[in-house]
């Protein structure tokens, strides 16, 4: 990588550094300041778990339904459909009638799989 | 240049870090997170390298999607840790041997650099002078490569529909809402009109006792 280049990429990318250590200096102010200046005087009833008034049933690790899980894969492939958008959009006037097709062709067959999804109550929580 | 040898070494080191962590956590969910932690540090090292819609990719995919699904899985398992660390080492033979063939592949990469320096250079295609990658990208992609792009597409939906397939499971006698119903009621079919009979009740949804006539 040429010097030249490096200096064109660190232009580009000064404020995301900058807002990478303005999120870090306050997160971190956040985090060590309790320990600092925050009154500590710990008790059995005050450091156990609260759960509106009784005692915890059970362990709060209990196992997820598994349609998160297929709501999390069906947004995995609506993100991964629209990454592919990125490009197409930058280059679009070089690609010309051909590169519009094809992405229309490719957003079409996703389309089916969207409708499947629509029609076989995916979408629907119960 | 001195300040991206700065960034590449810090994001080297807290990647490496990062991933050694995953291994080492102890609870799974911080193994995520040092997960993500590992993601970020390679979108960093990718942005170095120029490649900036790799980064991005990684960022928005890896980050915002395939760790909340590692998220949901390591939720969703319910396993006992403390049995699954028992059996570390009946696994060991197994992880050592995928370890071992990794390292092998890197000290092949790092020999062939050695004795022939800039063969690396020679497979990666250089970096377009005056167009952004992404540009440079979605030239090729959407047209000399339009088979492997509309490829990507079927995986996709195959993919959804596997997914739908294995996993979509509707309870039986389930209420629910039907938009169009409910707008296409009117008065008529609504209401009616019924006469209670003196020292009788009315109990709506519930059968009453005595069925009272509906008043014509």
């Amino acid at each position: 990588m040429t010097d030249a280049y490096a200096l064109f990429l660190l232009r580009d990318y000064l404020p995301i550094v900058i807002f990478i250590g303005v999120a870090l200096a306050i997160g971190l102010a956040l985090m060590v300041a309790p320990f600092l200046i925050a009154v500590r005087n710990p008790d059995p009833e005050k450091v156990s778990a609260y759960e509106c008034g009784f005692n915890a049933f059970d362990d709060a690790r209990m196992k997820f339904d598994v349609r998160f899980y297929l709501v999390s894969i069906l947004f995995i492939i609506f993100d991964l459909e629209v990454a592919f958008l990125f490009p197409w959009a930058v280059a679009f006037k070089d690609i010309g009638v051909f590169g519009f097709w094809s992405m229309i062709v490719f957003l079409a067959v996703l389309t089916v799989g969207f409708v499947y999804e629509w029609k076989k109550g995916a979408l629907e929580w119960d | 240049m001195a300040l991206t040898a700065g960034f590449f070494y810090l994001f080297a080191t807290l990647a490496v870090f990062s991933a050694v962590m995953v291994i080492v956590a102890k609870n799974p969910v911080h193994a995520v997170l040092f997960l993500i932690l590992t993601f970020f540090n390679a979108a960093g090292l990718f942005i170095l390298l120029g490649a900036e819609f790799l980064a991005m990719l990684l960022i928005i995919v890896y980050v915002g999607a395939v760790s909340v699904l590692f998220l949901f899985v390591v939720m969703m398992l319910d396993v006992d840790f403390a049995e699954l660390r028992a059996g570390f080492i009946k696994n060991a033979p197994l992880g050592l041997m995928v370890g071992g063939i990794l390292v092998i592949e890197l000290i092949m990469v790092l020999g062939f650099q050695v004795l022939k320096p800039g063969i690396a250079a020679q497979a990666s295609v250089p970096i377009v002078p005056g167009a952004s990658n992404t540009a440079a990208l979605g030239r090729v992609l959407y047209t000399k490569y339009v088979y492997f792009f509309q490829g990507a597409g079927l995986i996709l939906l195959v993919a959804m529909i596997g997914a739908i397939v294995l996993t979509l499971r509707h309870k039986e006698g389930v209420k629910r809402q039907s938009i169009a119903a409910q707008n296409a009621r009117t008065p008529a079919t609504a209401m009616s009109v019924v006469k209670v009979p003196s020292g009788g009740s009315m109990i709506p949804d519930a059968k009453p006792a005595r069925v009272p006539e509906p008043v014509e």
